[in-house]
């Protein structure tokens, strides 16, 4: 619509901050906006297309940002009081990519502290509730990018998915979430939860959204050094492609107890699709994930997480208590006091576990049946192009319900978590609803750098499926 | 009892880097607080460290000078504890896989007299790994202050065996490490600066033993001599210690170079438990042969073998070598004016006296003096020529030195060629002869020194141009010419 003219950037732009100013109130997928920012560079995307300078398809868009991505002259808060008043002097990789496309950096979106959750309720800031009920969470830890999008806040946002934390909102949220290969998308700019597991990714309401923001954010970055060098293919053009009779693989332990009945009839219905579109279905094995990916994801995201969140210490930024008296007493305080409840057991879980003593028991066998896993997903590729199977055991689940239940809280990631341990992509699509209108997400899980793939899969169901043009009534 | 010091020294040098181990700021020393910083310095939400490559191709230069094995594989771990220098509360270090292992330091102790070469040794290194430095503390009344332009800078530290037993050999260790590191391009190690910084373990044991004895960790070292002086009055405490019955405490002691005095830091109960892990920000870097042997060719020679060789193949002796070779740039010059003239000693004099005095008076550095090896080549073969006396040449050198004008161009300026005319030469020599009847009469009579005044009255006569070896000559000739 930009393209033909048929609407400005700016009539746009004034479009999602209306629609923001209507439904935030009961939304609150948002940590914070500059409206006044957001119409300015609405204008230049305008002055840009009228000169037929434009800068691509993404040129006067709107997308937002999980609050942990930094953009120069934002706040970047993590959702946490910690850094409550940080405002990021840089930008990230992904925003300066963005900016050069066009887009328009549109609010710092909302999030479980540093990432650590699976709900958006543990934020310094207040929840966020689910548009589809705002009795429910919206999933987390992208769970501010998944309402706001869902919510029509903006078209597309930026989330971070450690554990799962794209795609199980995405899934709770009905929407398109996005976990890209690790080392895909370059992580410089993105306050580190567990560097070895965290990936930058998208949140869109279609297939094709998804293609387009990945295609400007992904490439090798010479700041991260974890990024790596790929050909980039246009993953657009991809979608239109149908290479060959896909392989699919269904992950059996992925179908066992605690699946929500309502999801593993919606995840059959789509395997039925794909078994009726060509697709050759067999059922796989992966028992060492089902088993143990859990209990390894905490002990190295923590471990990861108690050495990457020492920098907070109220030293050089982020909140400085006001009654210490001495070096240890600025880091004990601040620390105390700036951080909230999750975060602590965190990072004194990681702690624990790199411990003298205890790191060959912990770290090490973690990071050994890491390999293990990462080796099984391998193997089952050999005759697979991608597995399928839910995103998450059940649906949105009711504000409050899990969160004095850790343990209850982390088995929500069951599905997602093996695919951060392996470094894979992966997607969750919306593939119905539960019987109370709660969006089911379908998960595809994909090779290495397998996400034309990935996505043309997806975009196949989705183009047979009219599930991502439901909104919900708010 | 006698007792026996067992020493092992780790030693912190800076690379010479154009930025920082893990980022594009550069590297510096007195820029103003806080200016040589950026996000990933600072620690702040985000920012990832890459790997500097000239940091690794330095310290893998270092370890090939020492003679370590490098490890085919660089990776890197995270060294947590949380201290205000450290911004981001863990440092980037090498826990379990050192970039360089073994390897050892050749070091000379002082010999039975200034012109005497010392006992050679090898010290035994135990690892060279690389790691990052923290930022600088200042403390005042109320505030301590940090300036993070330090933090980031690549550190190399260099572990020996503890293999040393004297305060001299540590002293001997760290003067030769200084002048390899320095001679390699490596570091400036100046210690002022903290671009070298020594800590010793120390420990003593009755002689006989091979049990090492309880050790001393003594730190703040922080000038060579301090290292010398430390770690003798370290050794006389133990020894005092053990002597009067006691026994020695495992202690980091912190050494007061001004007041000659030492004071206990922190006892083995308060070691850090510092949980390491491997960084996952950063991936381990294969070091293959064909990048060792690209470093390899980047080698200098070592400064003692190079001593040696100037010993034995220009005749020089040790205690000019002992000036030239500590400086790499004085004895390059040195080698590359010998082989321009051919008169080894000649040169190694001018540079070891003339050349020195100069630099030093008018405190300067031999890169950027005016003084071209050639136009030192062309002096040394003047003098060696008889084209000017060794008065002259002085002259000529000075004023070289001032404008790097060529020595014809100065001599032919200042009119210092020596005289050769010997018909001018064959006049002065009869009229001196005349002039000095006894001193004629007395070097006939068998008083050699008699002659010069005879050759002085002809010097005079040709105002100091003519060439003394033709003039001594033509005045013998004459002089025995007219005995018989």
């Amino acid at each position: 619509m930009l393209a033909a003219k048929s609407i400005s950037a700016s009539e746009l732009m004034q479009a999602f901050v209306a629609r923001t100013t209507a439904v935030e109130g009961r939304v609150h997928a948002f940590n914070s906006r500059d409206e006044v920012g957001a119409l300015g560079l609405a204008a230049a995307s305008d002055a840009r297309r009228a000169a037929g300078q434009a800068r691509g398809p993404l040129d006067g868009i709107p997308i937002g940002f999980k609050d942990v991505i930094a953009v120069e002259g934002q706040p970047l808060t993590a959702s946490s009081k910690m850094l409550a008043n940080f405002i990021s002097p840089y930008d990230a990789t992904v925003t300066t990519k963005l900016k050069a496309a066009g887009a328009i950096p549109w609010g710092r979106l909302n999030l479980d502290e540093f990432a650590m959750g699976s709900s958006t309720e543990n934020s310094a800031f207040g929840a966020t509730a689910n548009p589809w009920d705002l009795t429910r969470v919206p999933g987390g830890s992208s769970g501010g990018s998944a309402a706001a999008v869902a919510a029509g806040e903006m078209p597309g946002a930026l989330g971070s998915d450690t554990g799962g934390s794209i795609r199980q909102p995405a899934a709770f949220c009905g929407l398109v979430g996005l976990k890209p290969t690790y080392g895909l998308v370059s992580r410089y700019g993105l306050a580190a939860f567990a560097s070895s597991l965290d990936q930058i990714g998208t949140l869109t309401r279609t297939v094709g959204d998804a293609a387009q923001l990945l295609q400007v954010v992904a490439g090798h970055d010479s700041r991260d050094s974890t990024s790596l060098s790929t050909v980039i293919p246009d993953y657009s053009a991809a979608l239109q492609k149908k290479s060959r009779p896909w392989r699919i693989g269904v992950p059996k332990e992925f179908f066992g107890l605690g699946l929500d009945a309502e999801i593993g009839a919606a995840v059959q219905q789509a395997l039925a699709f794909y078994r009726s579109a060509g697709a050759e279905i067999t059922e796989v094995s992966l028992p060492l994930t089902a088993e143990y990916a859990i209990a390894v994801y905490y002990l190295i995201a923590t471990a990861e997480a108690s050495s990457n969140l020492a920098r907070y210490d109220g030293i050089r930024y982020g909140h400085r208590t006001h009654s210490a008296t001495d070096a240890i007493s600025i880091y004990a305080q601040s620390r105390a006091e700036g951080f909230g409840e999750e975060v602590k057991r965190r990072i004194i879980l990681g702690t624990h576990v790199l411990s003298s003593g205890y790191y060959d028991a912990y770290y090490l066998r973690a990071q050994k049946v890491r390999t293990l896993i990462r080796g099984e997903f391998m193997r089952v590729f050999q005759d697979c192009d991608v597995l399928l199977s839910p995103t998450t055991p059940t649906a949105a689940f009711k504000l409050g319900e899990k969160s004095s239940d850790p343990l209850a809280m982390y088995l929500n990631d069951i599905y997602t978590i093996g695919v951060n341990l392996a470094g894979l992509p992966g997607i969750s699509l919306p593939c119905g609803f539960t019987a109370g209108g709660l969006p089911i997400g379908l998960q595809i899980i994909g090779q290495p750098f397998g996400e034309a793939e990935m996505l043309t899969i997806a975009h196949t169901y989705e183009q047979g499926h009219s599930w991502h043009t439901k909104y919900p009534n708010l | 009892m006698n007792y026996e010091a067992v020493i092992g020294l780790e030693v912190h040098v800076q690379l010479k880097t154009a930025s920082k181990m893990f980022t594009r700021v550069a590297a510096g020393y007195g820029a103003p607080p806080n200016t040589l910083t950026d996000p990933v310095v600072l620690a702040l939400p985000g920012a990832l460290p890459v790997l500097n490559k000239e940091a690794l191709d330095k310290i893998i230069k270092a370890g090939l000078m020492l003679g370590c094995t490098i490890a085919p594989v660089c990776k890197w771990d995270r060294k947590n504890y949380f201290y205000p220098d450290s911004p981001k509360n863990y440092q980037i270090s090498q826990y379990d896989q050192p970039i360089c292992l073994a390897g050892s330091v050749e070091i000379e102790l002082p010999g039975e007299a200034r012109n005497i070469m010392g006992e050679h040794k090898q010290i035994p290194l135990t690892r060279i790994h690389l790691e990052e430095d923290v930022g600088k503390l200042t403390h005042e009344v109320h505030d301590s202050l940090v300036d993070y332009n330090r933090a980031g800078t690549p550190l190399m530290e260099i572990v020996s065996e503890p293999a040393m037993h004297s305060a001299e050999e540590a002293f001997a260790f760290l003067t030769s490490l200084r002048m390899t590191m320095v001679q390699g391009g490596i570091s400036d190690c100046d210690m002022e600066k903290g671009q070298l910084r020594c800590d010793a373990n120390i420990s003593i044991r009755p002689i006989g033993q091979t049990k090492l004895g309880v050790k001393v960790e003594l730190k703040n070292l922080n000038s060579i001599s301090y290292v010398r002086d430390g770690i003798a009055l370290e050794i006389r405490r133990q020894t005092a210690v053990l002597t009067g019955g006691g026994s020695i405490v495992q202690e980091t002691r912190q050494y007061d170079g001004e007041a000659g005095t030492s004071v206990a830091m922190r006892s083995k109960e308060m070691a850090h438990d510092y949980r390491y892990f491997p960084d996952p920000d950063l991936l381990p870097v294969q070091v293959d042969a064909a990048w060792r042997a690209t470093i390899q060719a980047t080698i200098p020679e070592l400064p003692y073998a190079r001593q040696r060789r100037f010993i034995t193949q220009y005749q020089l002796p040790y205690t000019i070598t002992a000036v030239l070779v500590p400086e790499r740039a004085l004895a390059d010059f040195f080698e590359e004016v010998a082989q321009l003239c051919g008169h080894p000693q000649a040169v190694a004099n001018w540079l070891v006296n003339d050349l020195r005095r100069e630099l030093a008076a008018g405190g300067i550095a031999l890169a950027v003096s005016k003084l071209r090896p050639a136009h030192l080549a062309a002096l040394v073969n003047l003098v060696e020529q008889g084209e000017i006396s060794m008065t002259a040449a002085k002259e000529v050198f000075n004023d070289m030195f001032q404008t790097g004008e060529a020595p014809a161009v100065i001599v032919m300026r200042k009119n210092l060629k020596q005289s050769t005319d010997s018909g001018a030469l064959e006049q002065w020599v009869q009229a001196a002869i005349v002039a000095n009847p006894k001193a004629v009469a007395e070097f006939l009579a068998g008083k050699e020194q008699a002659i010069n005044a005879v050759k002085g009255a002809v010097m005079k006569a040709s105002q100091g141009k003519a060439n003394p070896r033709l003039v001594d000559e033509l005045v013998r000739r004459q002089l025995l010419a007219g005995k018989s």
